[in-house]
């Protein structure tokens, strides 16, 4: 939905402070962008304020940050609802973020919906489970394609699922692992699985490219 | 200076232009809904889609800059089958419920389908809706009509100043909202209403009150504050129902307040329809005849001198000098048309008026402002300045308590020490006052309207002298095309829409006469016996064992004190001039007939005349203009200023105390008998001044006005 | 064939290490110091005569964009912004690029922020790609360490900073004015051009966007002369590229190839083939999801360059391959990208805002078959009505893939319209 829900006021905390780690963070980010220019700073402090808060923006720190920022307060709202990554309502410890747009539907990104409606019951977006520990949200082109289907969980993706490969996920995070992202069926990167078709004699010369290695002596690291 | 050809007719227009512009400046009409002249460009609507010859698609009109060569086609197959296009696509998700709809009849949407839409939709899923917003208790929003076109966000951000409105979500999930659904806390904040092109918001207190085709349109000019603006009063059988924003550049431009607009319904309530006498220490209501005899009656038996008079704030000039006539027949020195005390006023017009004038505004480059908060004192004052502050840099600066004006000032001091340090030279804004090509000092009745209120004038004349602010030869008129000839930069803001006409015909006491204050205190040691108030309700004092004479059209303080009630007429009901705190004079026009037994005031006070035997020669109102102007020639040239000459300075130095400036409104909304008397004004007070938010009221907004659903 | 020597991504499987240690064995970084020490106008010359195409989708020519710029600083500085909002479905190129040769993105950086006389570059990279952010500044943070960005820059006396900035989740910012909206902190939402950003971009400053390649490819352009990268590809059209190959094909990955290459080689060659056999194709979209696909008639002899894919009414867009195999349901395939611009559509202008929905609400009825014959034509005709009508090019995007699928799959909607009510009828009688 483009139509971003506000957590009810029962569940907006009454105050929103940063951490030590924050400010940290937010001093650094802030000394990046032109005098008079910290507006540009609005998306990666709602990044922090989100990070801070169990990945969702409660409307203190949609203010906070106005206030940080020297912005109107409706600008920051316009902001973090006009984003996708920006959650207005609390989501589960895992976000789950399949990706449905046509590249990965082709290679069976329904797989994955269905194994997160059967091992989670989750269908509709932003619902979470009951445990409160999973919330799904069905998110466009993670950019990712030539390993799709692809599912972002918080901030990594997991590619090259399938129906028994997601459900493998599922089972490992509530077991309470942490799987390690990229391809889940061991492919490098974006290599042709069958094995690479290009730059083999590359490899062969250990990353050295031939053409240079011809001219002068590796550079010095 | 671009030549193009805009269907086939040739035109030049200014560097800088758009095709938009190019194409009105050749009769061709472009429509559309997004582009206002005085907004920011968005181009979001694309409904002013035309064609460029040569161009590989249609471009927008209104963002485009006509330059040189540019054959622009509005009419041709490409060009409509765009705007057609544009206007199937506002159309599909709208309800098209303009049978219910406030906006039927006046909806650009409506006009522009009729010109642009398909006889019928070609749509066949199910249309989107939209919850509705609360935006406080003047903007009615039915959100599901909104087109997007932005308006009122451009409107509250550069306009108001007031960063609230803003568009959440994107794509078809885009609303527009005030940020968490707060009232738009801005006393512009209705012309949001006039500028959306659509239903979306409607003016809520004027919800389902009547078609627009059912109205009488009368032309006048507003009284709420010393503005003058210019309104169009809108009017079914003897109903003021509405008040609308008439475009006067150097005024109001297309905007007034909220209070301009919206405290008539002050005008049904609380009427004065039938004269009043006390009888018995009860106000009993009587006949026109018994009510003038009683008053007549009381007046002859006393001296001039132990009479008083004093008009109050939305007095027209005619009835006024009626009463200055009277009352010199009677010879009555004790007059005033001053009833907060304000020290101005004499010769010298130039020291009481808005010199620099309101458009001139724009062109100044240092502004001092002493007590006066001009957001509440003049809101629309307030707007041109946050124009000029919009536009480039300029210093401006405020002595007086600290208030939020929606633009930024040094906030230098918060009494009459301060303008003394400026006046010396001894404090940094005086050099800024110096280096300034074109400084302002806007003083404030908060200034004037004390005791020591001379004094301070008298600074404040001194400052606008050794700051060179009355200096024409700061302006350079090469360099920057200036219309003002000669730069006056001295200002007094007023408040009351009848004070300069006041000032100008010298009501005001003379030959020893008594002010209000010396009035309230001849009335204490029993010397002035009799006072005449002329819709006189803000003056601090019950007037004891005096006989008090009220003329006015609304029960307020004034009636409640007085022993004979003159019912008369109030702004929308009666014609009359007023001038401007600039010394514009503007004539208003009655729009209805003044309710019951009430009467013009002029005549009311010619007949009071005949019965105290001193009849004042008027029969008709023009045979009062004619005298005015006659005595005071200012008054004969409508719409027009004139330059107001500098004169001498006072030369008296009165000693100033250091109490700081306090402002005359305390609360924007309620500010006389009318806006007191409305229920619109109590509920923005309850909004915006007092901050008690209605809670049901959001509940029931927030719902999705189910009707409206397609 | 592109040949192993003439590739520029070397490390685009990730391979070898990313940091500036693996960079270095691979090049980067070399000589940077003696490319600075050409004129700012030598080298915009260079890039111009290579003929490198802006490899976002656009095809603008890069030189010529660059050339754009004012030719001296004055108050307002100038700005390089590279546009790595890669959200564009069936594109995962610059992905790769920022994740295994970050290097090669940060050289580009400074000698095309040099040609331009720019002071800083923004690097606005897609929220998602969060790992990728964390190596790209980690590269960053070593150029900076080694001197080679930062004040006198490689020794070149030309001060240059490179700030990585992290969108948050909205297509529509890899449109590069919404993109620089974005960067000042507001909704990402396109500006009306005129003016252009080269004239008032960021901040008002002039700016230049480029897509991630072309500013990655620029280093080893300048390393290896314009000449050797106008001597691959084909007329007008030169140069390597990286085509990403996603949908039905055994082996879908991203791989370095040369612009020009036949569609069939791609896919055959480096994407293991369609899946079923070159016979089983249906179609492909052949430049990310914003063009509209081929038929497979089309595919037979298609060479992949941009004016190659334009005679056939298509486009190279970004060079992201979606292959469709006969067992695809097209219908839904365009459908769901139709629901991908309606999600994507900022909202800002009318066309956009209620044609996307618009057309996607028709799509997922002619999925079904939900609707009437004319309905095709209607929805044929809604399409031309946001094409060339919006403020930016999603409302385009949005468009063409339907009108590639209307002109190329009609009876297939046809033939499911009439088998919807069909269906209906018989379950009215029974």
């Amino acid at each position: 939905m483009t139509i971003k829900e506000i957590a009810d006021d029962n569940l907006q905390p009454k105050s929103f402070e940063w951490t030590d780690e924050s400010q940290l963070m937010i001093d650094n980010t802030l000394k990046q962008y032109p005098v008079g220019r910290q507006a540009s700073a609005v998306i990666p402090l709602l990044n922090i304020a989100q990070r801070q808060n169990s990945n969702w923006l409660p409307i203190k720190a949609i203010e906070l940050i106005a206030d940080t920022l020297d912005m109107p307060r409706i600008r920051v709202l316009e902001v973090a609802t006009f984003y996708t990554m920006f959650n207005l309502i609390p989501v589960g410890k895992w976000f789950l973020q399949p990706c449905t747009t046509t590249p990965c539907w082709l290679r069976g990104s329904h797989e994955v919906m269905s194994c997160i409606k059967d091992k989670l019951g989750l269908f509709e977006d932003y619902a979470t489970t009951s445990d409160g520990q999973f919330t799904l949200l069905e998110v466009e082109c993670l950019g990712v394609c030539a390993n799709a289907p692809v599912l972002q969980i918080n901030d990594n993706v997991y590619e090259d699922l399938n129906y028994d490969l997601t459900a493998k996920l599922i089972q490992n995070l509530k077991n309470g692992e942490r799987p390690k992202y990229g391809s889940m069926s061991n492919r490098q990167g974006s290599m042709p699985k069958d094995g690479p078709t290009s730059l083999i004699s590359l490899k062969k010369s250990d990353g050295v490219p031939a053409w240079w290695a011809k001219k002068k002596p590796a550079a010095k690291g | 200076m671009p030549r193009l050809m805009i269907d086939g007719i040739e035109t030049v227009v200014p560097q800088g232009a758009t095709v938009l512009q190019a194409c009105e400046s050749v009769g061709s009409e472009v429509p559309h809904f997004c582009f206002h002249s005085r907004l920011s460009i968005a181009g979001n609507c694309r409904m002013c889609l035309v064609e460029l010859e040569n161009g590989s698609k249609p471009i927008v009109a209104c963002a485009f800059p006509a330059e040189e060569g540019m054959v622009i086609q509005t009419k041709s197959d490409l060009a409509l089958k765009a705007q057609k296009s544009t206007m199937e696509f506002l159309l599909i998700n709208h309800p098209l419920d303009c049978p219910i709809c406030d906006q039927g009849g006046e909806c650009d949407l409506q006009d522009q389908a009729m010109g642009y839409g398909f006889h019928s939709s070609r749509y066949r899923d199910n249309k989107r809706a939209v919850t509705n917003k609360y935006m406080g208790p003047l903007i009615k929003t039915i959100m599901t009509r909104c087109i997007h076109c932005t308006r009122c966000v451009r409107f509250s951000t550069e306009i108001a100043g007031v960063k609230e409105m803003g568009m959440l979500n994107r794509g078809e999930g885009a609303e527009i909202t005030t940020y968490l659904e707060e009232a738009l806390n801005s006393e512009l904040s209705a012309n949001v209403i006039d500028l959306c092109p659509v239903g979306a918001l409607t003016s809520k207190p004027y919800a389902f009150v009547a078609r627009p085709w059912e109205l009488k349109k009368i032309n006048s000019i507003d009284v709420m504050d010393a503005v003058g603006s210019s309104i169009r009063i809108d009017t079914r059988g003897s109903d003021v129902l509405r008040i609308l924003p008439r475009l006067h550049e150097d005024v109001n431009e297309d905007w007034i307040s909220d209070k301009t607009r919206y405290a008539c319904d002050g005008l049904k309530q609380q009427r004065l329809d039938r004269p009043y006498v006390r009888k018995n220490g009860k106000l009993e209501s009587t006949s026109w005849s018994e009510a003038l005899t009683t008053a007549a009656l009381a007046i002859k038996n006393l001296q001039g001198r132990q009479m008083a008079a004093i008009v109050g704030d939305l007095v027209d000039a005619e009835s006024m000098y009626t009463l200055k006539r009277l009352m010199n027949n009677l010879e009555c020195p004790n007059i005033d048309c001053r009833q907060d005390g304000a020290k101005v006023g004499g010769n010298m017009r130039a020291a009481y008026l808005f010199n620099t004038t309101i458009a001139g505004i724009e062109y100044a480059d240092a502004i001092l402002m002493v007590g006066t908060n001009p957001r509440w004192e003049s809101a629309l004052i307030n707007a041109r300045i946050r124009k000029r502050w919009m536009a480039g840099p300029i210093d401006i600066a405020l002595i007086g308590k600290k208030v939020n004006l929606n633009y930024d000032y040094d906030h230098i001091g918060v009494g009459p020490k301060t303008l003394v340090e400026i006046m010396n030279g001894s404090h940094s804004f005086a050099n800024i006052l110096n280096n300034a090509k074109r400084p302002m000092i806007i003083v404030g009745m908060g200034a004037l309207a004390r005791s020591d209120g001379s004094a301070i004038l008298d600074t404040a004349l001194k400052i606008a002298s050794n700051t060179g602010m009355l200096n024409s030869g700061h302006i350079d008129n090469k360099k920057n095309s200036i219309p003002i000839k000669i730069w006056n930069g001295f200002n007094v803001l007023h408040t009351a829409a009848s004070r300069v006409a006041g000032l100008d015909m010298g009501f005001l006491p003379h030959n020893d006469g008594r002010d209000v204050a010396g009035i309230i205190e001849g009335v204490k040691s029993g010397t002035v016996k009799l006072v005449y108030l002329l819709g006189a309700d803000e003056v601090d004092s019950d007037f004891g064992d005096a006989f008090v004479i009220y003329q006015g059209h609304h029960g307020d303080r004034g009636a409640h004190i007085a022993d004979v009630i003159f019912p008369g007429a109030a702004y929308t009901e009666k014609d009359g001039i007023y001038v401007n705190t600039e010394g514009r004079i503007q004539m208003g026009i009655a729009a209805v007939f003044p309710p019951g037994q009430a009467r013009d005031d002029w005549k009311i006070l010619r007949a009071l005349s005949e019965r105290v035997g001193e009849t004042i020669p008027f029969s008709t109102l023009e045979c009062v203009r004619s005298a005015l102007c006659a005595e005071y020639p200012t008054f004969s040239t409508i719409d027009a200023i004139q330059p107001a000459k500098w004169g001498e300075m006072f030369g008296t130095s009165h000693v100033i105390t250091d109490i700081p400036f306090t402002y005359p409104i305390n609360n924007f909304y309620m500010t006389d008998v009318i806006s007191r008397a409305s229920r619109t004004m109590s509920e923005c007070t309850e909004a915006f001044v007092l901050q008690r938010h209605n809670s049901t009221c959001l509940s029931k907004e927030r719902q999705i006005d189910k009707s409206v659903v397609g | 064939m592109l040949k192993d020597k003439d590739r520029i991504f070397t490390n685009l499987y990730g391979w070898f290490r990313s940091d500036i240690v693996g960079a270095r064995e691979r090049g980067d970084w070399s000589n940077t110091t003696e490319i600075l020490k050409m004129s700012q106008e030598k080298i915009i010359d260079v890039v111009k005569s290579s003929g490198l195409r802006g490899r976002g989708g656009g095809g603008f020519l890069t030189g010529l964009k660059w050339s754009f710029m004012p030719k001296e600083v004055k108050e307002r500085p100038h700005y390089l912004v590279v546009n790595a909002d890669e959200s564009e479905p069936g594109t995962c190129k610059d992905r790769e690029i920022v994740r295994h040769d970050p290097h090669k993105l940060i050289e580009g950086c400074l000698i095309g922020g040099f040609a331009i006389r720019a002071s800083t570059a923004f690097i606005y990279l897609r929220g998602e790609f969060y790992n990728e952010a964390l190596i790209l500044q980690k590269a960053i943070d070593e150029a900076y360490d080694a001197g080679l960005i930062g004040k006198n820059a490689c020794g070149s006396g030309y001060d240059f900073n490179v700030i990585l900035h992290r969108g948050a989740g909205a297509y529509i910012c890899g449109e590069e004015t919404a993109l620089l909206e974005s960067l000042e902190g507001k909704k990402g939402q396109p500006r009306l051009k005129p003016p252009f950003p080269a004239s008032i971009g960021l901040y008002g400053c002039p700016t230049t966007v480029n897509n991630v390649e072309s500013i990655a490819v620029i280093p080893t352009i300048l390393r290896r002369g314009a000449g050797w990268f106008a001597s691959i590809g084909r007329p007008k059209n030169y140069g390597p590229k990286i085509f990403s190959i996603s949908g039905h094909v055994n082996n879908p990955c991203n791989v370095e190839e040369e612009l020009g290459v036949p569609l069939k080689e791609l896919i055959n060659k480096h994407a293991g083939g369609v899946i079923g056999g070159w016979d089983n194709l249906l179609a492909v979209i052949p430049g990310g999801s914003s063009v509209p696909l081929l038929p497979k008639s089309t595919c037979d002899e298609i060479l992949m360059d941009f004016d190659s894919l334009r005679e056939v009414h298509s486009a190279l867009g970004t060079a992201a391959v979606i292959v469709m195999n006969k067992q695809t349901d097209v219908i839904k395939a365009i459908a769901r990208l139709s629901a991908f611009y309606k999600h994507e559509s900022c909202g800002q202008c009318t066309p956009c805002r209620e044609g996307t929905a618009w057309m996607s609400r028709v799509m997922q009825r002619m999925v079904r078959g939900d609707a009437d014959i004319e309905e095709i034509d209607i929805l044929e005709d809604v399409t031309r009505q946001v094409e060339g009508h919006t403020i930016c090019a999603l409302g385009d995007a949005a468009a063409w893939p339907i009108q590639g699928m209307i002109r190329n799959f009609r009876p297939e909607m046809e033939r499911r319209i009439i088998a919807y009510k069909a269906n209906q009828q018989v379950k009215s009688i029974t």
